[in-house]
Parts: structure tokens; C-alpha cells; sequence
């Protein structure tokens, strides 16, 4: 799946290790390619280990422990689907954090880009003190989650909270943010908002390696700053803003810690999003079988929405087959 | 700006007064811009500043309303205060011995993968690379049940070898994926010349790779930083006694634990506050040592990649 984003790089570099063609064509017979490749095994070994101890056998292991009653203390008992039905036939929190989870993601990540390229945007502009600005637009991003997390139920708070007080200076009574069960997904929005500037670098990057050379093309056949914005600055860097989108997305989905701290899940479910869901479900109520279902369901979500997106982005996306820049 | 007012001297009147026309929409424009500029950047700041400005509240400040920005007085006190109770050093070591066992297992393992895909021929190795990419899309929460109850039963549970341990096989496929596109900027010449010097495929990882790959090294031990401390997940799963929290759960379990304290008073705003920027001015000092690796690894990850 990466490697639709990344590949095409891989396929027009050389192939790093020498004389390549004789290397395939004989490569067992060579005493020093044969040792080259055990070499190669052996500095693979602690992944292939790391890769069957901590990701194949715990994937197919909660495969397995997704069809079963698994009572923390109890060990696992073969229940079949049972797991699967209640969660898609019985479970209304399963579809209400599912909801909330979306609703979340959908509004947060994708403003969260248009916010972050925007500035990036009006940084690329030739501004003095670029390293400044950057830095000041970029610092909230590596906030820890924790403290933001106290931060923002801070200040949204209801009665002493900074936005409120704002909001008082205009003769307007604040909502309670994130003891309200309306306010309290937008509060979640405008506090993943606040780290938008996470992506800045990276567009930054993306923006200044658009070869000037396109611009110039585009001014001398008439292109106003509107038409080379849509036409040689997106286009250029539309692979960055998928990536950030991609990863924003897969990032947003595993919302955990935010809720925890602030709201807990509360008020009435509002902001359960769904590892909190799952959390609840393996280490409050110790349902090992059904948090494995519930895992197995995100992954598959995850994996839905990657295609998805990628497949939906074919068009969008411009990719430059070149051998420029390494 | 001031350098076009520099050039305009030097000209004619009249090129200055055509400069001048020509030039006007431009400080127009460059007005607006600094103005959006700096109006973003201050909604950006000022929850930090509300951060430090709250911690350094007198507790009757904490609860005006509206709200007063500057602390009538600057209660320095607050720190030692919240520190007297809140168990910074010991959480904080904790968050360390995980951080440093991350980083050194980390740094090591996926760069012997990442120069085994990069540099060394063997047989599957383009399909097992693929593999890697696939894990990379992995959600956490797959892995992690399975893996909590294999640690349990190692006996492991309450200590920091689940935090740990993983990372030095490699678990990390960003960064193998990451590091591997790295060094395959290197030169292979070098591994050449250093083979004919009778250095073996190891010796050139470390004698030569390595050496080359700072930059990119540095980013990954940034990154790996930010996540081990920023980590909530797993520590909240693995630690439970309160001697082995990290700063970030020790902190959301000090809060709360004003419920079972005998007088039962919430603990001040200013005091979480005072914890809260501590927590955070370790990263935003660490960024600021380390901005030039950092940006340059996003810059890595992210455009080249």
C-alpha cells in the first residue's frame, strides 16, 4: 500500500550492490554473492524474528481469539461468529463509536491539511524570518498529548475557561464544550486543529522543490496566481498532501489518548471513539474475545480506507518520474 | 521592501514614481500577508502561553472570570509546590531507562534491516521488503491483545521489557523503510572500495553506512523521542503500580487522585499546569537542539520517500 506512494522511485533507482546483471543471472555460484547473502539474512534476523514474534502470530492469534469467548482469566472457548454478530447486529455503541470515530476523523484531518498547506502556502511566499515563523506554527504539534489534553479542558472550560471568557466579551454564553454532548466532537476538532502545523514541514519542503522553471512556463502563457496555484503548485505536491491526509486518517482513527484524559468517553458516549471503545471492552471489562473482533474490524476499516483513498487520489495525484534530487 | 526603497534612490525620479505604482499592490499584499501571518501565528502560541501564564497563577487568579491573561503575581512557588507532590523524578526516570531502551534497540536494529534491504542481494529479499511495507499499516490495536497476554505470561506485566524489548527486533517498519531510502542515497562505491579492503558486509555497515547516515539516524532517534514520551497507550496497558509510570500517566493519575487524599481538595489548575509545561518543555527543548535532523527527517520521510 505505501509503496503506491512511494514506489515509483524504487523502480527507476539502481539496484545498490554492484555489478547487477551478473549478480542475478549467477549470484548462487558466486562464493562471495553466497556469502553476501547470508550476510544479508543475518542482518534481516532480528526482523524476521520481530516480525513472526510481534506482528504475524499476534495478528492470526487475535484472528483466532476473534472468534471466541475469551474471559481474561478464563483462556479462550471457540464461540464461532458470535462476537462478529453481536457486534454488527446488537451493539449500538460498537456503530455510535464507529460514528463518532468517523465524524471525527472526516472533519479533523481534512481541515487540518487545508489549515497546515495554508500556511505553508504564505510561508513559501518569501517571508523574513522563515525559520521563526515555521517554528511558531509548527511548536503545538509536539505539544504531548497529555498535557495539551489537560491544556485544552482548560480552557474549554465552562465556567472559567478562556473561551468562554472570550466569548463573554461579545455578550455570548459559551457552550460547555466538553461536558456537552453537541459541543464536545468540535471541541476534539479545534484541539487537533491547534496541531496542524504538524504537516507544515513537509509542505514546506514539498513547496519549495516546485522547479521554478513551471512557474515561469505558466506566467508566460498568461497563468494569474489563482491558475498556478491549481495548476503547477497542487498538482506538484498533491503526493505530499495525500501522504498527510493518509497518515492523518490512519493517525485519527486511533484516537486514544485526548479522550481518555479529557472526557473519558462522556458525556453519555458523545466522544467514545473507538480505541477507547476497545480499551473499555479488553482492560475494563476484560472481553479479550470481543476487543480481538473489535481490532480485527479497524484493521480492516484501516485497510478499506488506505484503498479507498488511494483509489479515489488516481486522478488527483501527480507523480514525477525522475531521477533529479536522488 | 527596504531594499526596493534602497534601489528607487539610486533611480530617477521618475523610474521612482513608476517603481512606486508598480510596487504598491505588491506592499498591499505583503501588508495583508504578515498581518494573517501573525494573527495565526498568535491563535497558534497562545494556548502554550496560556499554559505557562496559568501555571503561574496565585490560585484566586485561576478562577476569575473573565479570565485575566497576566497573572496578577507571578507565584514561582507553584513549581516547587507541585513538585512536592507530584513524583516528577521518579516518573521522569522512568520515562527515560524506556525512551534510552527504545532508542538504542531502535536505532540498531533498523538499520542493520534497513542496510540488509538496501545493500546486501539475497533471495525474497524485494518480497520480504514488501512485507515490511504491508506491517507499516498495521493498527496498534491488532497486535496488541495478543501481545499483552504473551508478555503476561512471560511474567513480564509491571515492567518496562514489553516497552522495550520489541523495539530491538526491528519492529518499526517506518523507520527500516525510512533508513533504507537513506542509504541507498549513498554511494555504493564506497562499500566497493571497502570490500576490496577485505571489510565484510558488516564492517561496512558500521564503518561505513553508519558514519554516512547521521542526518538520518538523528531523525529517527528524534521521532523515536517524541513518540516514547508522548506514549500513552502502552505504558497505561503495561505499568500498573505507581512506581513505574511514566511522566505521562503519572500525571493523569496524580490528577486524579485527589479522590482518595483526605482532605479531597481538586488538585489547583496551577499546579497541573506547572506539571503539564514541564512535560512539555523537554520536547520543545529537544526540537530545538535538534530542529536541523528533525526537519530534515520529515523532509526524508515525507518527500522523498
Amino acid at each position: 500500500m505505501s509503496s503506491g506512494i512511494s514506489g515509483n522511485r524504487g523502480e527507476t533507482a539502481p539496484i545498490a550492490g554492484g555489478a547487477t546483471v551478473a549478480a542475478r543471472r549467477y549470484w548462487w555460484q558466486s562464493p562471495i554473492a553466497r556469502r553476501r547473502a547470508s550476510y544479508g539474512y543475518l542482518t534481516i534476523l532480528p526482523w524476521i524474528i520481530g516480525f513472526l514474534a510481534f506482528t504475524a502470530y499476534p495478528i492470526f492469534a487475535s484472528l483466532y481469539y476473534s472468534f471466541t469467548e475469551f474471559p481474561i482469566l478464563k483462556g479462550p472457548s471457540w464461540a464461532g461468529l458470535q462476537n462478529y454478530e453481536r457486534m454488527f447486529f446488537q451493539d449500538d455503541l460498537f456503530w455510535h463509536s464507529l460514528r463518532v470515530t468517523a465524524v471525527y476523523s472526516l472533519v479533523a484531518v481534512p481541515s487540518g491539511v487545508i489549515v497546515g498547506y495554508l500556511v505553508a502556502l504564505i510561508l513559501n511566499q518569501k517571508v523574513a524570518g522563515l525559520s521563526v515563523w515555521r517554528t511558531m506554527y509548527f511548536m503545538p504539534s509536539i505539544v504531548p498529548a497529555v498535557a495539551s489534553a489537560f491544556l485544552w479542558s482548560w480552557i474549554f472550560n465552562s465556567e472559567f475557561g478562556l473561551v468562554n471568557g472570550f466569548l463573554m466579551n461579545f455578550g455570548l454564553r459559551g457552550p460547555k464544550w466538553f461536558f456537552s454532548e453537541e459541543w464536545v466532537l468540535p471541541a476534539f476538532m479545534i484541539m487537533h486543529l491547534w496541531g496542524a502545523g504538524g504537516g507544515l514541514v513537509l509542505y514546506l519542503a514539498a513547496l519549495q522543490g516546485v522547479p521554478t522553471t513551471l512557474y515561469e512556463a505558466a506566467k508566460v502563457d498568461g497563468a494569474n496566481v489563482w491558475h498556478r496555484l491549481v495548476h503547477v503548485t497542487l498538482p506538484m505536491t498533491s503526493p505530499v498532501i495525500l501522504f498527510t491526509f493518509l497518515t492523518g486518517i490512519i493517525g485519527s482513527f486511533q484516537i486514544f489518548t485526548a479522550g481518555y484524559i479529557v472526557t473519558g468517553g462522556g458525556p453519555r458516549n458523545a466522544s467514545l471513539f473507538y480505541v477507547l471503545y476497545l480499551f473499555r471492552t479488553g482492560w475494563n471489562y476484560f472481553q479479550m474475545g470481543y476487543a480481538a473482533a473489535l481490532a480485527w474490524v479497524l484493521l480492516i476499516i484501516m485497510l478499506a480506507l488506505t484503498l479507498l483513498t488511494l483509489y479515489a487520489s488516481r486522478r488527483l495525484v501527480y507523480y514525477e518520474f525522475s531521477e533529479e534530487g536522488k | 521592501m527596504g531594499s526596493a526603497t534602497a534601489t528607487s534612490t539610486a533611480a530617477t525620479q521618475t523610474a521612482r514614481a513608476r517603481l512606486a505604482r508598480i510596487m504598491w499592490p505588491r506592499v498591499v499584499a505583503r501588508g495583508i500577508l504578515y498581518l494573517v501571518l501573525i494573527t495565526g501565528a498568535a491563535i497558534f502560541m497562545f494556548p502554550l502561553f496560556w499554559l505557562v501564564a496559568t501555571s503561574l497563577k496565585p490560585e484566586r487568579d485561576v478562577f476569575l472570570f473573565p479570565p485575566n491573561l497576566i497573572p496578577t503575581k507571578f507565584e514561582w512557588v507553584n513549581y516547587p509546590e507541585a513538585l512536592a507532590q507530584f513524583p516528577f523524578l521518579r516518573s521522569f526516570l522512568n520515562t527515560m531507562i524506556i525512551v534510552i531502551g527504545v532508542e538504542i534497540g531502535r536505532l540498531l536494529s533498523c538499520s542493520l534491516a534497513a542496510y540488509g534491504f538496501a545493500r546486501l542481494r539475497f533471495p525474497f529479499r524485494d518480497q520480504l521488503f514488501i512485507v515490511v511495507l504491508c506491517t507499516m499499516m498495521l493498527p496498534y490495536q491488532v497486535t496488541l491483545l495478543p501481545q499483552y497476554l504473551v508478555f503476561r505470561d512471560f511474567g513480564w506485566l509491571d515492567t518496562f521489557l514489553p516497552l522495550t524489548v520489541p523495539s530491538f527486533f526491528a519492529t518499526n517498519a517506518f523507520f527500516i523503510f525510512m533508513l533504507r531510502q537513506f542509504f541507498r542515497t549513498i554511494p555504493t562505491e564506497y562499500d566497493d572500495a571497502a570490500e576490496i579492503d577485505g571489510c565484510s558486509p558488516l564492517g561496512i555497515y558500521w564503518h561505513i553506512i553508519l558514519p554516512m547516515s547521521l542526518p538520518a539516524l538523528g531523525a529517527v532517534a528524534i521521532f523515536t523521542f517524541m513518540g516514547e514520551w508522548n506514549d500513552y497507550f502502552a505504558p497505561l496497558i503495561y505499568l500498573n503500580t505507581p512506581e513505574n509510570h511514566t511522566l505521562a500517566i503519572a500525571l493523569n493519575s496524580w490528577q486524579q487522585a485527589h479522590h482518595s487524599n483526605p482532605t479531597n481538595r481538586p488538585r489547583p489548575y496551577s499546579q497541573i499546569m506547572a506539571v503539564a509545561t514541564l512535560i512539555t518543555l523537554v520536547p520543545v527543548i529537544v526540537f530545538f537542539l535538534a530542529q536541523r535532523y528533525f526537519i530534515q527527517g520529515v523532509v526524508i520521510t515525507g518527500v522523498k520517500g
